[in-house]
C-alpha cells in the first residue's frame, strides 16, 4: 500500500457474467482528498464504489483501509461486524437515491440522531441538539426536526441524507451521484454545501459522477472509466483541460463549459 | 525560483483522426526572485500553453520545470498530482485570463479561499484596492462585468503571496485606472521577491513591469 494513504486498491477485477464491470483497477486516496470517478453509464463507477466500500467483493484484487491508529485492514477479508462498525463510524455512504439511506418512517431529527446512537451516544438532549445543528448546517429549518422525510422535497431529502452521513464525522465518504436527479438550481445549492463541508471538515471522499462540472468543482483528482477500466487519471483540471485519452477527449468535448 | 529546460508540448486530437499539433519545443527559461519575465509572440504561438504548463494545468511531454518549493527543488513536470496541489497551495499562484465562477460563492470567499490566516479582512482590502465596492463583496461574481470578474480573479491570485506568480493577460479587460493599480501590485510583488511570468499584450504594462522576455515562436512543421 502507498505510504500514508487512507484507502488503496490494486488490481480490482469484477465480472457480472460476461460483463467486465471492473478490470484491473488501481486507486489511492489520501486523507482530506476528494477523488472523482467519471465515465459514461455502465462504465463501472458504482461497482467500483461498492467494491471499495466492501459492499461487493471483487473476483480479484485487493483494497485496504488504514484506520486512525494506522492499522491496515483488507476490506474484503474483514469480519462482517468489523465492516459494519466502520460503516457506522469512520465511513459514510451517500446514495443517489436518499430513500436507500433514510428511514422514511422516522423523523428528520431521528434519522440524524440514529447514526449517533448506533455509534453509542445515549444522552437524548445531546443527540437532539446535534441533530438540530446538523439540519441547520445542511440548510433545513430547525423547526422541521420532528417532520417525517416524506414531507420533504428531493433536494431536502438529499441534504437530510448528507446530515445523517456526516453527523458522526466520518473520515471517508463514498458518494454515488449525490446531485443526480435534482433540478439544476437545487444541484448548485447542494454542491456548494458539499464543497463547504468537505473543505471545512477535511473529509476524504470518493465521488462518483457523470457530471464533469461537478468533478471540477469538488475533486482534487479524477479517474476516467470506460468499460470497467481506468483509461486516464490525474489532477482534475489537467485531465479536463488537457485530456490525453481518446475517450476522455470525447467526454470533455461532449459538454459545454466543463 | 523557476527554471525550465527542454520543455516540449504537443496535442494529439484523437477526435480529429489523431491530428498532432506541436506547440512547444526546446523551451529553456529561467526567472529569479524579484524578476518578471514576459512571454511574447504572435497569437496562437503557445504563450498560454506555456504558462498553463508551468502551473501543471497542461502536462508537459518532455523537459523539466524546476521550482523552489519550500526547501526543495521540485520538477513540476514529473510531480505527482498531490505534489502539484501542494505546489499550487504554497508556491505557485496563477491568474487565468477569465474568472471561473463557482455557483453561489461570494466574491470575498472566492478570494479568501486562496489564502490562509486572517483571510476575509485581507480579501476585502484587496478587493477594495481593486475598486470592487464593498456592496459587491458578498455577491457571487456570476453577474459581475468582465472587468470586475477579472479584478476578483486578480485579488484571488495576489492574496496568497506565492513566491511564483503566473499572469495571463492580467489587464486585458481593465480601464486605465485599474490597469495602473495592477501595475503597482505587480511592482510591489516583485519588490517583495516574487518571481513573475506573464503574458501582457498591453506594451505599456509590459514595459512597466518586465525585466526579461521570452519569445514563443510558432512551430512550422505541424505534421
Ligand atoms: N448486480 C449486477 N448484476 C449484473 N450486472 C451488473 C450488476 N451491477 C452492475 N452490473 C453491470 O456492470 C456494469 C457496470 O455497472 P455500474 O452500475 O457500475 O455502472 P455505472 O458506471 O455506475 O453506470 P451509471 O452511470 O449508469 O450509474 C454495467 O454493464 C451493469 O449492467
Ligand atoms: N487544450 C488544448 N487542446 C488542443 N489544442 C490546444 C489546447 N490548448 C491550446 N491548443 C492549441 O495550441 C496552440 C497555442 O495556443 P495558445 O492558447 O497557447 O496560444 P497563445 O500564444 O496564448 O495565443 P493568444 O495570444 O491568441 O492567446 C493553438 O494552436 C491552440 O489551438
Ligand atoms: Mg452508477
Ligand atoms: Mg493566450
Amino acid at each position: 500500500m502507498e505510504h500514508d494513504t487512507l484507502l488503496s486498491a490494486r488490481g480490482l477485477t469484477l465480472h457480472f457474467g460476461a460483463t467486465p464491470a471492473l478490470v484491473d483497477v488501481d486507486a489511492d486516496l489520501w486523507p482530506g482528498e476528494v477523488l472523482a470517478v467519471v465515465g459514461e453509464s455502465g462504465s463501472g463507477k458504482s461497482t467500483l464504489l461498492n467494491v471499495l466500500s466492501g459492499r461487493l467483493a471483487p473476483d480479484a484484487g485487493v483494497a485496504w483501509y488504514r484506520d486512525p491508529a494506522g492499522a491496515l485492514h483488507d476490506i474484503h477479508a474483514m469480519p462482517a461486524p468489523a465492516l459494519r462498525t466502520l460503516h457506522r463510524s469512520d465511513w459514510g455512504f451517500v446514495h443517489q437515491n436518499p430513500r436507500e439511506n433514510l428511514r422514511m418512517a422516522v423523523t428528520a431529527g431521528g434519522n440524524v440522531g440514529e447514526r449517533l446512537m448506533a455509534r453509542g451516544s445515549r444522552h437524548y438532549g445531546d443527540i437532539r441538539a446535534a441533530a438540530i445543528s446538523w439540519l441547520e448546517q445542511v440548510e433545513i429549518d430547525a423547526d422541521r426536526v420532528d417532520d417525517l422525510p416524506r414531507t420533504f422535497s428531493g433536494g431536502m431529502l438529499q441534504r437530510l441524507q448528507i446530515a445523517r452521513t456526516l453527523v458522526t464525522h466520518p473520515r471517508l465518504v463514498f458518494m454515488d451521484e449525490p446531485t443526480g436527479g435534482l433540478d439544476v438550481s437545487v444541484q448548485a445549492r447542494l454542491l456548494d454545501l458539499i464543497r463547504g463541508l468537505v473543505r471545512r471538515l477535511g473529509i476524504a471522499a470518493v465521488l462518483v459522477t457523470h457530471d464533469l462540472a461537478v468533478a471540477r468543482l469538488l475533486a482534487h483528482r479524477i479517474m476516467v472509466m470506460q468499460r470497467g477500466r481506468v483509461v486516464e487519471s490525474g489532477l482534475t483540471d489537467r485531465v479536463l483541460d488537457d485530456p490525453r485519452h481518446a475517450y476522455t477527449q470525447l467526454l470533455v468535448s461532449s459538454v459545454l463549459g466543463a | 525560483m523557476l527554471e525550465v529546460t527542454g520543455l516540449a508540448k504537443a496535442f494529439t486530437l484523437h477526435l480529429q483522426a489523431g491530428l498532432r499539433i506541436r506547440v512547444l519545443a526546446h523551451v529553456d527559461l529561467r526567472v529569479d526572485a524579484g524578476q518578471c519575465l514576459a512571454l511574447v509572440g504572435p497569437s496562437g504561438a503557445g504563450k498560454s500553453t506555456l504558462l498553463r504548463s508551468l502551473y501543471g494545468n497542461y502536462g508537459a511531454d518532455s523537459g523539466q520545470i524546476r521550482v523552489r518549493h519550500g526547501d526543495d527543488i521540485v520538477d513540476l513536470a514529473a510531480a505527482s498530482p498531490r505534489v502539484v496541489v501542494d505546489i499550487r497551495a504554497r508556491t505557485i499562484g496563477y491568474v487565468s485570463q477569465f474568472l471561473r465562477v463557482v455557483p453561489r460563492v461570494a466574491a470575498i470567499d472566492i478570494v479568501a479561499e486562496a489564502a490562509s490566516g486572517d483571510r476575509r479582512a485581507r480579501a476585502a482590502a484587496l478587493l477594495s484596492r481593486l475598486n470592487i465596492p464593498a456592496r459587491l463583496h458578498a455577491l457571487p461574481p456570476a453577474t459581475f462585468s468582465g472587468g470586475e470578474q477579472q479584478r476578483v480573479n486578480l485579488a484571488r491570485g495576489f492574496i496568497g503571496g506565492h513566491p511564483v506568480l503566473l499572469l495571463d493577460e492580467p489587464t486585458a479587460s481593465l480601464d486605465d485606472a485599474n490597469r495602473d493599480i495592477v501595475i503597482a501590485m505587480i511592482l510591489e510583488a516583485k519588490a517583495a521577491g516574487t518571481a513573475i511570468v506573464g503574458i501582457f499584450h498591453d506594451t505599456e504594462v509590459r514595459d512597466a513591469v518586465a525585466d526579461l522576455r521570452y519569445h514563443v515562436a510558432p512551430i512550422q512543421d505541424a505534421a
